[in-house]
């Protein structure tokens, strides 16, 4: 018997395409902007709170918010409760800084089993890295990009 | 053409059987045949791996206390699961004083152990051998897929990993079921490289298993009470029987393991999977019915899908591999 070449099989996979269940759309978005939507309502009165409140003001103002934000994020997490929140919205709760909060949260919390250094400490980016990197490379690609375009303007 | 078939002449059987199941796959479809069901799915233990281990070590432990049997007289154990390095069957194997043959054939590896377990006893080179699968949820999830807490959604072609474990003892006497015969699967792969269909990457295996099952026992589909497939899930299910039909065969009675493991509330979708599935739907709910005789004579096989997270993320397609035995009660 010789040996069998690959068998790949188009008809089959367009088969599993055609019988595939499909993520209904119209209703994740709406799921998501509602639930997405309604965190940037609690961000804004977060923010109203610590201005009218703490008389805090500007880029501190912004930063304080999100750092409420993330630690509400977190706590959720830590609750499981976010969970189940994001198997409802979807990018809904992704999109905010608190699902920023909660891919950092839940894989320190899931590797903490390997220790703190090992577990904890290596493994609590492996969600958010790739966000950070493209996130960090793309700002500054922009940054470079918005420079030589105020040279040539000027 | 190789053969895959291999027939037992001395009849082995499956003595008895052991399954412990999380609180999830309780409260569903087959709970109340599961021998021993969690409270809590950490088991007492601190991590979840450790769970799955001592799942596998208290079912192997009382399969051999149900049967009667001493421990000094089981020969060996044939044995796998899911995490890397089978670390859960190898650690169980750790508390026993006999032989341990490691498997792997991801979600298959209970009829894959049957098989070799059969064979093993058939040829009078054992007596007493026993085979047990088990999977987490939890370290599955960590494993292939995200942290548990994280706020994901699953896609709902995807299919959610038994808590579960089953053992089962294969020996020579007694009036018990017997594995008849056993057919050995090829690797197919269709091409499908999306990990979270499984059951798509596994149906072509399955037909090709079944087929050559019928092409070398000489038999047909209805001459079996039952056709029980490990965890194809309700896709995998309707693409095998598409694709067996166009084989020219139709198996009205066929059943999938991940099918009717769950009641389908939360987010599992296409039922359930991993190598807990078939093992514990087979060894509580179809044991029982092959010992009360409500099965005569049925298949069982097992399907898994060979990928690991590094195949998957390097864009290879997943192989499917399915094995069979022919069990009659």
């Amino acid at each position: 018997m010789k040996a069998k070449t690959k068998d790949y099989n188009e008809e089959y996979l367009n088969l599993v395409k055609r019988l595939a269940p499909r993520t209904n759309e119209p209703r994740s978005l709406f799921n998501a902007f509602i639930v997405g939507g309604f965190i940037c309502i609690i961000g804004q009165f977060i923010r109203y709170f610590l201005m009218y409140v703490f008389g805090i003001y500007g880029d501190e103002l912004a930063g304080a918010t999100s750092m409420v934000l993330i630690f509400i994020g977190c706590l959720l997490t830590g609750l499981g409760v976010y969970d189940k929140i994001g198997h409802y919205a979807g990018g809904g709760s992704i999109v905010p800084i608190t699902g920023f909060a909660n891919s950092v949260c839940s894989p320190a919390m899931e590797f903490k089993s390997e220790g703190y250094v090992y577990g904890l400490a290596a493994k609590m980016f492996v969600v958010a890295g790739p966000i950070i990197v493209y996130g960090i490379s793309a700002s500054v690609a922009t940054g470079v990009v918005y420079y030589f375009i105020n040279l040539l303007s000027a | 053409m190789g053969k895959s078939t291999i027939f037992f002449k001395n009849k082995p059987r499956i003595i008895s059987t052991y399954t412990i199941a999380g609180p999830k796959e309780a409260q569903a479809n087959v709970g109340k045949f599961i021998h021993e069901t969690l409270i809590d799915d950490r088991f007492g233990e601190d991590t979840f791996e450790k769970a799955e281990c001592k799942m596998l070590s208290s079912c192997i432990q009382k399969a051999i206390k149900n049967s009667g049997k001493s421990l000094n007289e089981i020969d060996a154990l044939i044995s796998g699961d899911l995490l890397n390095q089978i670390i859960s069957a190898s650690f169980a194997a750790r508390d026993y004083d006999f032989s341990y043959i490691g498997v792997y054939n991801a979600c298959s590896t209970i009829v894959e152990s049957m098989s070799l377990a059969g064979a093993l006893v058939d040829g009078g080179y054992m007596k007493n051998v026993v085979v047990a699968t088990g999977s987490h949820f939890a370290t599955a999830e960590r494993q292939y897929r995200y942290p548990l807490e994280l706020g994901s959604t699953r896609p709902p072609q995807s299919q959610w990993t038994v808590t579960g474990a089953g053992a089962a003892l294969v020996s020579t006497d007694g009036i018990f079921p017997k594995i008849l015969s056993a057919t050995f699967g090829k690797v197919i792969d269709f091409g499908v490289t999306d990990a979270n269909n499984m059951g798509a990457a596994m149906a072509p295996s399955a037909c090709e298993t079944l087929v050559t099952l019928f092409n070398e026992t000489k038999t047909s589909p209805s001459d079996y009470d039952l056709i029980l497939t490990g965890d194809l899930g309700a896709l995998g299910t309707r693409l095998l029987k598409i694709l067996i039909e166009k084989r020219g065969y139709t198996i009205d009675n066929h059943v999938d393991c991940g099918e009717i493991v769950y009641n389908i509330k939360e987010e599992e979708y296409q039922g359930g999977s991993g190598a807990g599935c078939s093992a514990v739907v087979f060894n509580s709910y179809i044991y029982d019915k092959l010992l009360k005789g409500e099965i005569k004579k049925m298949i069982f096989m097992a399907t898994g899908a060979l990928l690991s997270t590094v195949s998957t993320q390097q864009g290879e397609s997943i192989p499917g591999i399915s094995h069979a035995v022919v069990i009659e009660s």
